[in-house]
């Protein structure tokens, strides 16, 4: 399958009065083609950064580039100016975002809203371009779209405004869907409607998914890949059963085990990882789970851990791998 | 609402007037009573104060204001007449620039924040809310009109005579709706509809004009009323400094000559097109916000 | 990316708890007002009204005293006189001196300006608050009442009453001026107080603190009045500079207080009478008296309304 998205050391970081804040600190991953990623991890590691750089939505002062590529279709979108942005946006990559309530244009008809992109792409005419309107209302199940084209966002609910927006993203056939958080904000059947929803439309349309969430669950049932962040760095990654049956750093430890379970003991509490995750002004010099890693060692605190490929598809970065920590481990069993 | 307000306008002006102490014709010097007595007749001055009230209020419901007390000639309406285009015609340019000027200042502002066209359009907009009209026409009357020769200083007859005035008066609207459309606009930049509209792929113009803008201006809107209100009442002052022959000036005279009909029939009549012209922006402001009409209608 | 450290196994040992002490949440929690003074304190513009202010009022109570003359004492033989050494602003053209003057009228109309603010807030804060803690129909007849009383035109009944309270061509007394002000003005400010009131007598404060054990009255000290206060405190810094630009309205067009009683006002009125003539510094002092407060009060209530948006911390 060829690659849809690779993204190589990537770095941004945004200026601020306080200083610069190193957000994302030097990732990489590829997309293929029909394949779902889930980037997982806290408020903060950088995961939404990543999203929306992809697509050069962040404001750009303050933020910036501060090294790395992203190569789409082969070509660096790092360094395309916003008119080819434009033409990329809603066209090839499109977006959804996390809050359906805020998300759409309060004062404009939803029909509108849904093919405003494509109108700019492809040059519609009016008619053509409300029977495509009508055509995706359908895809995402809106009933009486005839009519609904016409209503406005106050007059959808919650799960129905992350359809138009769904609807909305999808009008152009994009390749890649950018989904940040977009069950969050959601009820929980609602969730599982939009979800498979998705799965559905990725289906038809030959989409490859890059989905953002912190949510374990629906990174199980979807995504192929799992990516775990934190503090603007990837942590471990692989593909989603490697991940959740053999995971390797301690961090994606502690993420699993803190989820709960119907099966747990009632006399257990529940796991939480303690502290908070470091500050991105004054980033770490080593590794940034550090200060809340059980199994911290010295090294950990000065230097940053190489890569360690597990398999062909799934690797950490933590000192735990490395053979000298290995026979510590053993020298003080035995 | 509004006609209660009308009425509202009417009773109090009428019971107003009559409040007074005093006479209307005191100052007229020493007349014999004869004439004294028609006057009190003819102005009705002689009947109870309750039957007044009522033969007052079915004349204005006649579209009739009576006739003016000092002027010999004219009724209160004929000047209404005279009086009104001029006004209108100020006032409406004034609002005109306030409307235009003002929040296109105020999005500038917001999208270049903290730059120069920021700082320029604020510190103008400060001046523009500290400075009463009054004052601001008579700095533009000392340094524009005398230095400009096509510039009339006062009066009334061309274009050129509307100039300074309108301009003079649409300062303040003009300054108050650059600054609400500023914070409006910074605040609708924030949102996130906005971020949607970019993810589409659209050109910048077009998020900022039918995303960004479309939903910056309602605040503005709903103050049109309290502006409209404010510009009627800065036109009297307006129209006395550059010595326009508009209603606000007959109300400014009538209020030194005591000339009671007069006050009444511009007050009313003042106060029914102010009311008029709120109800009709109320009106506007369903339109344009898709939300309102809901709400009405679920009442 | 081989980075090439020389590895040796003590690096490998455990890291104790001390080496890791996890961070602390840094920024220490702020109180709420003296937190609001610091913000405004940086904002520069704000801090210029205020001092304008504290300025201009301590000179119009000192400064009718400075120079010997009184304000209605008058000189024919120095009539219309430009500022010179002896009279710092000139004198009008009854020979008075401008600079007493001047700052009496300052004195009456930032008097007139807090006064009617006062009003305002006292009227607006008793009435919003009953209708906000009343019931729904009781608060929704007072609404609409206010609704009412609010769609007159205001600076219109000002005239009026003003025409009606005054004798011909000797303006209004202060207190006429100050009770046509507030008639109709004291509208927003208990529009304001009633949205706060059922705000917080609804909201998730009183659950919160009501369900960790509070009294109603503590929840009413500690939590409604601190956030009402702030919004309160914009809307009356701002009323002020509205009566203030009222009642100079007024006596621009000779309504303002009765001579020989000085106004920023009627000043301004006499400035103009003689600007035909070529004198200009009759009207420009009390003009630039009135630019200044109103620009000193609404860049303060701006300055103030930023430091209480609590979105804005930095």
């Amino acid at each position: 399958m060829e690659k849809i998205l690779e993204v190589k050391d990537l770095a941004v970081s945004f200026k601020t009065f306080f200083g610069e804040v190193e957000a994302v600190r030097g990732i990489s991953f590829d997309v293929h083609r029909k394949e779902t990623i889930a980037i997982v991890g806290e408020s903060g590691c950088g995961k939404s950064v990543t999203a929306n750089s992809i697509m050069q939505l962040l404001p750009m002062p303050p933020a910036f580039f501060k090294g790395g590529q992203i190569l789409f279709n082969g070509e660096d979108i790092v360094q395309k100016s916003e008119k080819e942005m434009q033409h990329i946006r809603g066209n090839q990559i499109a977006m959804v975002f996390q809050d359906p309530m805020t998300s759409l244009n309060p004062t404009m008809k939803i029909g509108k809203q849904i093919v405003e992109g494509l109108m700019k792409h492809q040059k519609l005419s009016q008619s053509d371009a409300r029977n495509k309107a009508i055509e995706m209302l359908n895809l995402v199940a809106v009933p009486q779209p005839e009519k609904r084209i016409d209503q406005y966002p106050h007059e959808f609910s919650g799960g129905m405004r992350q359809r138009v927006m769904i609807a909305l993203a999808m009008v152009s056939n994009p390749q890649l869907l950018i989904a940040d958080e977009p069950t969050t904000a959601l009820d929980v059947t609602v969730q599982a409607q939009i979800l498979e929803l998705m799965k559905n439309i990725q289906d038809k349309m030959d989409m490859s998914i890059i989905l953002i969430t912190h949510d374990l669950g629906i990174v199980a049932d979807m995504s192929d890949k799992v990516i775990v962040m934190y503090a603007g760095q990837i942590m471990e990654q692989g593909q989603t059963d490697e991940i959740f049956k053999s995971p390797s750093h301690p961090y994606t430890k502690k993420l699993l085990a803190s989820v709960p379970r119907l099966d747990m003991n009632r006399s257990e509490s529940l796991h939480s990882i303690e502290g908070t995750p470091p500050d991105l002004y004054i980033p770490p010099k080593g590794c940034p789970f550090y200060d809340r890693c059980e199994d911290a060692m010295k090294i950990c605190k000065d230097y940053m851990p190489d890569i360690d490929n597990h398999t062909n598809t799934h690797y950490s970065r933590c000192w735990l791998n490395h053979p000298m920590a290995k026979s510590k481990a053993e020298g003080s069993e035995a | 609402m509004s006609i209660i307000t009308i009425w509202a306008v009417i009773t109090i002006t009428f019971f107003l007037m009559h409040a007074v102490p005093g006479n209307p014709f005191a100052k007229e010097g020493k007349m014999p009573k004869v004439v004294y007595d028609n006057l009190q007749k003819k102005y009705g001055l002689d009947k109870p104060l309750r039957e007044q009230y009522v033969i007052y209020l079915k004349n204005v419901l006649k579209g009739d204001f009576g006739d003016s007390m000092k002027s010999r000639v004219e009724t209160v309406n004929d000047m209404i007449e005279r009086g009104f285009p001029v006004s209108a015609r100020i006032g409406a340019q004034a609002l005109l620039i306030a409307i235009v000027f003002g929040p296109a200042l105020g999005a500038l502002a917001a999208l270049y924040q903290n730059k120069f066209p920021d700082y320029f359009s604020m510190v103008l907009a400060i001046l523009g809310i500290s400075v009463p009209s009054f004052i601001m026409g008579t700095i533009f009357i000392q340094f524009i009109a005398k230095n400009v020769s096509w510039i009339p200083i006062g009066g009334w007859g061309t274009w050129r005579h509307t100039l300074l005035p309108s301009l003079a008066l649409a300062m303040m609207p003009l300054a108050h709706m650059a600054r609400l459309m500023r914070s409006s606009m910074l605040e609708v930049l924030g949102q996130d509809y906005i971020k949607t509209a970019q993810s589409k792929g659209i050109t910048k113009s077009a998020v900022i004009l039918k995303h960004a803008v479309r939903n910056a201006i309602l605040p503005v809107v709903s103050i049109l009323g309290t502006t409209i209100s404010n510009l009627l009442v800065g036109s009297f002052v307006i129209e006395k400094i550059f010595g326009i022959p508009g209603l606000g000036s007959f109300f400014t005279k009538s209020i030194s000559n005591r000339d009671y009909t007069l006050i009444m029939g511009t007050t009313i009549f003042y106060a029914i097109i102010l009311v008029a012209l709120l109800f009709t922006v109320d009106l506007a402001y369903m339109f344009i916000d898709p939300r309102i009409k809901l709400t009405q209608e679920g009442r | 990316m081989e980075n090439k450290i020389k590895l040796n196994p003590s690096m490998f040992e455990k890291a104790t708890l001390e080496d890791r002490n996890a961070e602390k949440i840094k920024r220490p929690s702020i109180k709420y007002w003296p937190d609001v003074w610091r913000r405004l304190k940086q904002n520069k513009l704000a801090m210029v009204g205020l001092t304008l202010i504290v300025i201009m009022s301590v000179m119009s109570i000192v400064g009718t005293h400075i120079n010997e003359f009184d304000y209605k004492e008058q000189n024919y033989g120095l009539i219309n006189q430009p500022p010179d050494s002896v009279h710092w602003f000139g004198t009008d053209e009854l020979g008075r001196d401008l600079f007493t003057r001047v700052w009496l009228g300052t004195r009456y109309s930032l008097i007139i300006g807090v006064l009617a603010a006062a009003i305002d807030f006292v009227i607006g804060v008793v009435y919003g608050g009953l209708s906000g803690m009343a019931s729904r129909r009781v608060d929704s007849i007072m609404m609409r009442i206010a609704e009412v009383i609010y769609s007159i035109p205001y600076l219109l009944i000002v005239i009026l009453l003003s025409v009606v309270f005054s004798q011909q061509g000797s303006g209004t007394s202060m207190f006429v001026l100050i009770l046509a002000m507030t008639l109709t003005d004291w509208v927003p400010m208990a529009i304001l107080v009633r949205g706060q009131v059922l705000q917080l007598k609804e909201s998730e404060y009183s659950l919160a603190s009501e369900s960790l054990g509070g009294t109603r009255g503590w929840i009413l000290k500690k939590h409604i009045i601190p956030n009402t206060l702030g919004p309160i405190l914009v809307n009356v810094t701002l009323t002020i500079p509205r009566a203030i630009f009222a009642e100079a309205t007024l006596g621009f067009l000779g309504l303002g207080l009765q001579p020989p009683s000085p106004s920023l006002g009627n000043l301004s009125n006499d400035g103009l009478a003689v600007m035909p003539v070529g004198i200009f510094y009759q009207i420009f002092i009390p003009a630039l008296f009135i630019s200044l407060i109103m620009f000193s009060f609404n860049v303060l209530g701006d300055g103030l309304r930023d430091a209480l948006d609590p979105r804005l911390r930095k």
